[in-house]
């Protein structure tokens, strides 16, 4: 846009030629002038306007109109296109919001990362597998994170752990059902009764444990960045960047979940002063650990 | 990628389908009003206002002129597309299910339910070129299979109609004398009932989704099985991209149950399959309710889902997702 001022160049700013002063001067000013869109598209609007000091101002903008190159609509489309309103969309208010884009960024989340071979992802599944089973038990300490020993709830290194984030899910696999609803816990009426049919929800707790948190990370890095940053090191879970909701733009760290602890284990020791969009990376599990 | 969302039905989604030419999305719902979209902004265009129940189903004539519907009112009605006025009424004495109009748009199936002892059928009916001349006679009348009839669509080149629904079978009718060609068989079919049916782009092939957790992929004019794709929800929606060997699978708990759990536990994300190696790609997460609805731009590079929260997801695919490789 170029803005050119007939008198006092020096004093004008471009958001004061949008105002209007309240008198009606306008008619003393030639009209609007269009010229264009010649073959490259190049479109002039010469407009006349007064300023603040009631100084005649000469405005002109230059834009340039472009055909989208993958817009390829049958010429009925483009007919549909300028078709009215009917029904329930004809009284339709600015402010019913019907049609939002969402704020979340939805990836197609792979079930393993590319580029790995399928034995390999069976071997890494298996663990998790056995757990959507059900039938199988795997015992998994969670404060200590020895596996197939004791449960969280008998582990001899209990005392020493902080204490970790509220785990009253799961009543079911401590002991039993029964010993769940004396500790008074709340079971879900479908849960009650040994019924044993698990669901996603433990899985994806467990998982969230293999959680990194990277910080320093450029402004305009987003979560489809950061994925393509850690994939190569494993399956990935879940991607978030956080967004400052005033400006959008990035707050600067992010979590990234793997499925499997050691490739978060692999990519910290990677990734961790990595140099990132001209910023060294910080890389780290996302809670303090206890062992 | 960011998805659009269209909250303009009040209850569960139940169809979902792009016109021809991909500018125009129809959406039909629970609520009673049949809804037009355009395609690339999730803009709303119109509604269909007319039905007094539930809506099952639609289709789009070839030249995006007629729209038939299909309700729970006992209705299946004709439409005019651009301004929403009924051009007609198909009175049933059960509620209708399914409807698809026939290759050049002069013929329509419509099947409705089992209701007050009437058994389910399969209705053919002639679709005027001009509305003042339609009548409601039906050309044939298909009857025999147990329970509801989800999907019935027209074969290659009219000749037959192919059906599925709560007794699990598939069927293949001739269009014309209305006798029973061919059933899938015991070993290769689904186990439980058939949710939905879509046809390949060519017509050579179709997908059946099925709450036996499967879907399976035939042959069209043999009614041999071709591929089977297992998940672990039930499958109530399914999607052939019209660009890539991609199949779509939606579904996700029973909505009665869905409270009962965590809502990461519902599975509701669309899963995304090779359509050869039979292998999933990934998923796509987003509604928080089971996904009823699925349906791919016939160009191929969108693709949008209904669900049982009454939201409408329209998905424009990034640049990365055309080559993907396992």
């Amino acid at each position: 846009m170029a803005v050119e001022a007939a008198t006092q160049p020096s004093k004008l700013r471009w958001g004061e030629l949008e105002e209007d002063d309240g008198e009606d001067l306008d008619f003393l000013l030639p009209p609007k002038q269009v010229i264009g869109p010649d073959e490259n598209g190049i479109k002039k609007v010469i407009e006349y306007k007064f300023n603040d000091e009631n100084n005649k101002v000469k405005i002109t903008t230059t834009t340039r109109i472009r055909k989208l190159a993958n817009a390829r609509l049958s010429k009925r489309a483009v007919e549909r296109r300028s078709w009215p309103k009917f029904g329930d969309a004809v009284h339709e208010d600015v402010g019913s919001r019907l049609t939002m884009v969402s704020t979340e960024e939805i990836l197609l989340e792979r079930p393993r990362a590319p580029g790995t071979k399928q034995e390999e992802a069976k071997v890494a599944g298996d663990p998790l597998a056995q757990i959507g089973k059900g039938g199988a038990v795997l015992m998994v300490c969670r404060t200590c994170g020895k596996k197939g020993d004791h449960w969280t709830s008998r582990c001899p290194y209990k005392d020493l752990a902080q204490p970790s984030e509220t785990f009253i899910d799961k009543p079911a696999t401590e002991t039993n059902a029964a010993a769940g609803a004396t500790k008074g816990a709340y079971v879900p009426p479908s849960m009650r009764g040994g019924n044993t049919e698990r669901t996603g929800t433990d899985m994806r707790r467990r998982n969230e444990e293999n959680s990194v948190r990277v910080t320093n990370l450029s402004e305009d890095t987003r979560e489809p960045d950061l994925l393509e940053l850690f994939r190569p090191f494993g399956a990935v879970s879940r991607v978030y960047v956080a967004i400052d909701q005033k400006t959008g733009t990035s707050r600067g760290f992010g979590f990234v979940n793997f499925v499997n602890r050691e490739d978060a284990e692999r990519a910290i020791n990677k990734l961790n002063g990595y140099g990132y969009d001209n910023l060294i990376l910080r890389v780290e599990w996302a809670a303090p650990r206890s062992n | 990628m960011r998805p659009i969302l269209m909250k303009g039905h009040e209850r569960p989604l139940t169809f979902l389908k792009y016109n021809r030419d991909g500018d125009l999305l129809f959406s039909c719902a629970k609520d009673h009003n049949p809804t037009v979209w355009f395609a690339d902004n999730g803009e709303r265009l119109g509604t269909y206002r007319g039905h007094n129940g539930a809506v099952w189903s639609c289709d789009i004539s070839r030249d995006s002129t007629r729209l038939i519907t299909g309700s729970a009112d006992q209705t299946a009605k004709l439409w005019d597309v651009k301004t929403g006025t009924p051009l007609y009424t198909f009175n049933f004495d059960s509620p209708a299910r399914s409807v698809d109009f026939a290759v050049g748009d002069r013929l329509a199936v419509i099947t409705t339910d089992p209701f007050m002892g009437l058994p389910s059928a399969i209705h053919i009916k002639r679709i005027a070129r001009d509305p003042e001349d339609q009548t409601g006679e039906s050309v044939l009348i298909l009857k025999g299979p147990q329970g509801r009839i989800n999907r019935a669509v027209w074969g290659p080149l009219n000749r037959t109609i192919i059906s599925a629904g709560e007794d699990s079978v598939i069927r293949i009718w001739d269009s014309e004398t209305g006798k029973l060609l061919k059933e899938s068989d015991k070993e290769d079919g689904h186990k439980k009932p058939i949710t939905s049916l879509s046809k390949s782009t060519d017509g050579s092939h179709f997908l059946t989704g099925s709450l036996d957790k499967s879907a399976k992929l035939w042959d069209i004019r043999t009614l041999k099985l071709i591929k089977t794709y297992v998940t672990e929800r039930p499958v109530n929606a399914v999607a052939m991209s019209p660009l890539l060997d991609h199949v779509v699978l939606g579904g996700g708990q029973d909505a009665s149950a869905v409270t009962t759990t965590d809502h990461r536990a519902g599975k509701f994300e669309a899963k995304f399959y090779d359509k050869i190696l039979t292998e999933e790609i990934g998923g796509v997460k987003g509604h928080f309710g089971p996904i009823n609805a699925l349906a791919f731009n016939p160009d191929g590079k969108s693709f949008s889902s209904g669900g049982e929260d009454g939201y409408v997801r329209l998905h424009h695919f990034d640049p990365d997702y055309f080559n993907i490789k396992i």
